[in-house]
């Protein structure tokens, strides 16, 4: 059996009193889109920094390419995170950098690559997602929000990294723009060959960009499969997460008049 | 939950909690302050920001308080005949005290305030996690730079300030009180010791430290949007200003020792 990408076994998160984690098992595989889908609250935020080392698990274990890198702190922290590329819900560009510095700050400051050469490599990439070159001249804060999250999208596959999270991709986008963002990262993706892990509380760019899905509710996997599995799973919160109704298994904490 | 007890162990244990982890801070801030690679532009941007752009605030300050210093001095002399050690008393006070916690203050309200922001809102914006995820460690590249560039600029700042101010004094002692040009500069530098101008240097570069460590430590730290953010200026400058003033206590102490 070959080993996976990523492995995360019984990864626990409390802050204070509240369980937000509550022991994850998920894998993806190599060159696999996993997307885990849940609502709000659900601890699918937490996972992603659990895994970028940026919150510290309580328990259980995390693995990159068979290796555990839970607690790893600086260089060898940095080793692994070579490998990761993130897309961040709110674009995260920096704002006092031009879009172009944006797109190249992984090949400037993390791989001490030329600016001359990684502003070729930022054009190139600008262009992969659609982006004219001359928008590199621009700052984020000029841009819309569906150029921001191309510019994003661009920034974390600039490394060409071998493994790249998404969070909540679609969120704030209309759905057009969303659908482009959807097929931006299929092809991305596929031409880099990596491993994908998305969390999205959206049923149709979950559709399009997942081979595997998995549910999170109440910090634990209650459910996963294939991508054509969702349908015609038997599983009532799966069901109701996926047709959007209100009545179901899961509650959410509001008060009824 | 109204426990007396309870509330003075709760306010305790959020003290200690709250103090180590600043000492934390400032321990893995220094770490990379003189740990290669360094920054050179980022340092200098920040050196521009601080010093370059805090002169006219700062010059206006020293300036005001040369003048009134003299003024003040010259009302409490008089009463015992003593008029003649007023360029003396104007340019130890300014040198030793007034120039360095005075800029030290000033530049705490304009800069401490700027890198909360800055660092709160790269905070809550997750550009903080993102520098991160792009194999560069935030304390190298955003706290690093900012304490070198404060803790360099302020000397100079306050070293300006010490100029300016006694001038000031030179103004309305001249202008004003009717003393003659020559000998009002010559009392200034006679009885001036090197170690006045030193100790208030030493000041000003502790000073710009603390200013910078405050301004990235509640930045760093701040959560819960631009609520969070607000709350993180408004520590800044507060604990800022607070920490100056007891470093000046006991920076002054240990000269006064010697």
């Amino acid at each position: 059996m070959t080993v996976p990408k990523l492995k995360l076994q019984g990864v626990a998160k409390h802050f204070g009193h509240k369980v937000v984690l509550d022991g994850i098992d998920l894998t993806v595989g190599r060159g696999e889109s996993l997307v885990v889908i849940g609502g709000s609250g659900t601890g699918k935020s937490v996972m992603l920094k659990c895994v970028l080392g940026l919150i510290r698990p309580d328990s259980g274990t995390i693995e990159v390419d068979g290796e555990n890198v839970v607690g790893r702190r600086g260089s060898a922290r940095d080793a692994y995170l070579a490998k990761f590329g993130m897309l961040f819900q709110g674009g995260a560009l920096f704002d006092s950098l031009k879009v172009w510095q944006n797109v190249a700050f992984g090949l400037i400051q993390g791989r001490g690559m030329k600016r001359a050469e990684a502003k070729e490599i930022a054009i190139e990439k600008l262009g992969r997602v659609g982006l004219k070159a001359d928008v590199g001249e621009l700052f984020p804060a000029e841009l819309s929000g569906g150029m921001q999250k191309r510019v994003a999208l661009a920034r974390a596959i600039a490394t060409e990294p071998e493994i790249i999270f998404f969070d909540e991709p679609t969120t704030g986008l209309d759905p057009i723009m969303a659908d482009v963002i959807n097929d931006l990262i299929v092809e991305c993706v596929r031409d880099l060959g990596a491993s994908t892990l998305t969390i999205t509380h959206d049923m149709a760019s979950a559709r399009k960009i997942a081979d595997k899905v998995a549910m999170i509710y109440k910090g634990r996997i209650i459910w996963s499969g294939t991508r054509d599995e969702v349908d015609a799973a038997d599983n009532p919160y799966v069901d109701q997460f996926i047709h959007g109704r209100a009545e179901g298994p899961i509650t959410m904490d509001v008060l009824k008049p | 939950m109204y426990n007396p007890l309870a509330l003075v162990g709760r306010a305790t244990l959020s003290f200690f909690a709250s103090a180590g982890r600043l000492a934390i801070f400032a321990g893995n801030g220094v770490q990379h302050v003189v740990r290669p690679p360094f920054y050179p532009s980022l340092i200098g941007r920040q050196m521009i920001a601080i010093g370059y752009f805090s002169l006219p605030v700062v010059g206006l300050t020293a300036l005001f308080t040369g003048m009134v210093l003299a003024l003040q001095i010259y009302i409490g002399s008089s009463r015992f005949n003593a008029e003649s050690a007023v360029a003396t008393i104007v340019v130890i006070g300014i040198t030793r005290e007034l120039g360095p916690v005075l800029t030290g203050l000033m530049v705490a309200g304009r800069v401490s305030a700027a890198m909360a922001a800055e660092l709160g809102t790269m905070r809550v914006t997750e550009q903080i996690d993102a520098l991160t995820t792009l194999s560069t460690n935030p304390f190298k590249y955003l706290v690093a730079p900012r304490l070198i560039a404060a803790t360099l600029t302020l000397p100079v700042l306050v070293l300006i300030a010490d100029i300016i101010g006694v001038m000031g004094g030179y103004l309305v002692g001249t202008a004003k009180l009717g003393f003659n040009y020559g000998s009002y500069l010559k009392s200034t530098v006679d009885f001036l010791e090197p170690m006045d101008v030193i100790s208030g240097l030493v000041k000003a570069a502790a000073f710009g430290f603390l200013l910078a460590l405050m301004g990235c430590y509640n930045g760093y730290y701040s959560k819960g949007g631009a609520q969070g953010v607000g709350a993180a200026t408004t520590n800044a400058v507060v604990s800022a200003s607070v920490l100056i003033l007891a470093a000046n206590y006991l920076i002054t102490e240990m000269f006064f020792a010697s």
